[in-house]
């Protein structure tokens, strides 16, 4: 495929896409992260504002290397992050991520994760808060390959939606290709549970409070450990108390 | 303080209250009992203001004000508590930030000065320690992995924080053992044992009955108050039953 034609709707990681959007800024750059054998590293990447912003990374992790990725998808019209991750033996990867979005946003990220070889751990924790008419994607395909045996792959994705016009996609996908894997993937979408936002009214707090204490609980899964924890969390926060 | 008129209410469109008439005087403490379904629960969620709970006739008022044009949190903050039968778990939220947030949320709404950090640690150990509740447990996530007896200590932890004018207790004793129940007891009567204030339990048993004793004890049967009468009455029903006292 040309690497520079504009996408469509048929193919399968735009399905949910902003095309309009996207070819503002298409083509997007790919950035590269090299992480050598039995060597850690950690990024964060956050977008936010009324700009959209497509950002594409690929990482590569030799033998035993590590590294931690945070994603904080915030755009207010058009963000979407995709990361490309090959994990070669005993290489370790972690992803914490989350979308916040309200108004016409259309938030994206799509991963896939190629297990090449045995042994490797990949963990993804993917956490979305939608409301207004927001969309908020996530297309998340583990790949393992022939051979990679010990793989170790988890995705946890959880969606939570503030209103009626809200849309979570959530598209898990796995394609394994050895014996022996260990691979979990749990997935849901829902609404703030009815019952604890009464319990925490009657002890007299305002309804916004009470859903952004639940929520910032909610998005703090996808932080959890991350170098970054403080800093992703108080924008998350920031952007909460926008929408709510 | 609290005056309820002729209350009426349903839930999914069902009628559970039909006419429930009682007043409670600050400085008492009343005690509701009642078969299954007669609609104690409801009762404590109407006045809270439960999603759901429509009133569809009648008043209530606590210290003159219309509870029910109120809000749940608004009315928390008129100085309603409402002790839950099965308090809810919320994995993440820490008791301690909510707490202080609610604490702080009700007192910004009644217009007094909010309480520093220190001084609402300091309350909160005062109240966890009165009824033997370890401050580590108000840490962690609200009531997530609390046993049934810590979970009704825990409210009454709340109740003391928060220092409601009107607490209602629906099965505060519902599965407590029996230290659980007395501790329980001897700190809603240190909580709430005091001529500003008013409570209103609802239980099934007359055991919590022996350590908070109430001032007037009344039956509820088919959404209405059928009959009321002193301490006793909560004797005779635990002799006699629901059918032969409410007939």
């Amino acid at each position: 495929m040309n690497a520079l034609a504009l996408p469509t709707r048929h193919d399968e990681a735009y399905r949910y896409s902003d095309l309009d959007a996207l070819a503002g800024v298409w083509p997007v750059a790919r950035e590269v992260l090299r992480v050598p054998a039995g060597e850690a590293a950690a990024r964060a990447i956050v977008i936010s504002g009324e700009a959209a912003v497509a950002r594409h990374l690929l990482v590569d992790l030799a033998p035993g290397a590590t590294c931690d990725l945070s994603l904080l998808n915030l755009a207010e019209r058009f963000g979407r992050i995709a990361v490309e991750v090959r994990l070669d033996a005993g290489a370790r990867f972690t992803l914490g991520a989350a979308q916040i979005g309200g108004g016409e946003a259309t938030l994206e990220i799509v991963t896939e994760v190629t297990h090449a070889a045995p042994d490797a751990v990949s963990r993804q924790t993917l956490r979305s808060v939608l409301a207004g008419a927001a969309t908020g994607s996530y297309l998340g395909k583990v790949v393992v390959a022939r051979g990679a045996n010990g793989t170790d792959a988890a995705q946890s994705v959880r969606a939570m939606l503030l209103s009626r016009g809200a849309t979570a996609n959530a598209k898990p996908e796995l394609e394994i290709e050895a014996d022996d894997v260990k691979c979990a993937h749990g997935c849901a979408v829902g609404e703030l549970d009815a019952g604890a936002l009464f319990y925490l009214a009657s002890r007299g707090l305002p309804p916004a409070s009470a859903k952004r204490l639940m929520l910032q609980a909610f998005l703090a899964e996808a932080f959890a450990g991350a170098a970054e924890e403080e800093a992703l969390s108080g924008k998350a926060l920031e952007r909460l108390e926008a929408l709510l | 303080m609290l005056k309820i008129h002729n209350l009426h209410a349903t839930v999914a469109d069902k009628p559970i209250l039909k006419g429930l008439s009682l007043t409670i005087n600050a400085g008492e403490i009343h005690a509701i009992m009642g078969p299954n379904g007669a609609g104690k629960s409801t009762l404590g969620y109407t006045l809270a203001g439960r999603p759901g709970y429509e009133v569809t006739e009648g008043a209530a008022q606590l210290n003159g004000v219309d509870l029910l044009a109120l809000a749940p949190h608004e009315r928390a903050a008129a100085g309603l508590f409402l002790g839950f039968q099965y308090p809810v778990e919320i994995p993440g939220v820490s008791f301690l930030q909510f707490l202080r947030e609610a604490a702080n949320a009700q007192r910004l709404g009644r217009g007094e000065p909010t309480l520093s950090g220190g001084a609402f640690l300091k309350l909160a150990r005062e109240k966890a320690a009165l009824l033997q509740m370890d401050m580590e447990m108000l840490k962690r996530p609200v009531n997530v992995g609390f046993s049934g007896g810590e979970k009704k200590r825990a409210e009454m932890v709340q109740m003391g924080i928060l220092d409601p004018a009107l607490a209602i207790l629906d099965e505060t004793d519902s599965g407590l053992d029996i230290d659980a129940l007395r501790i329980c007891g001897e700190g809603i009567n240190a909580i709430m044992r005091r001529p500003d204030k008013a409570v209103l339990l609802i239980t099934h048993y007359q055991r919590l009955l022996d350590v908070v004793r109430p001032d007037f004890v009344h039956v509820l049967s088919g959404g209405r108050i059928v009959r009321s009468g002193g301490p006793e009455l909560a004797l005779e029903l635990e002799e006699q039953g629901y059918e032969a006292v409410a007939a």
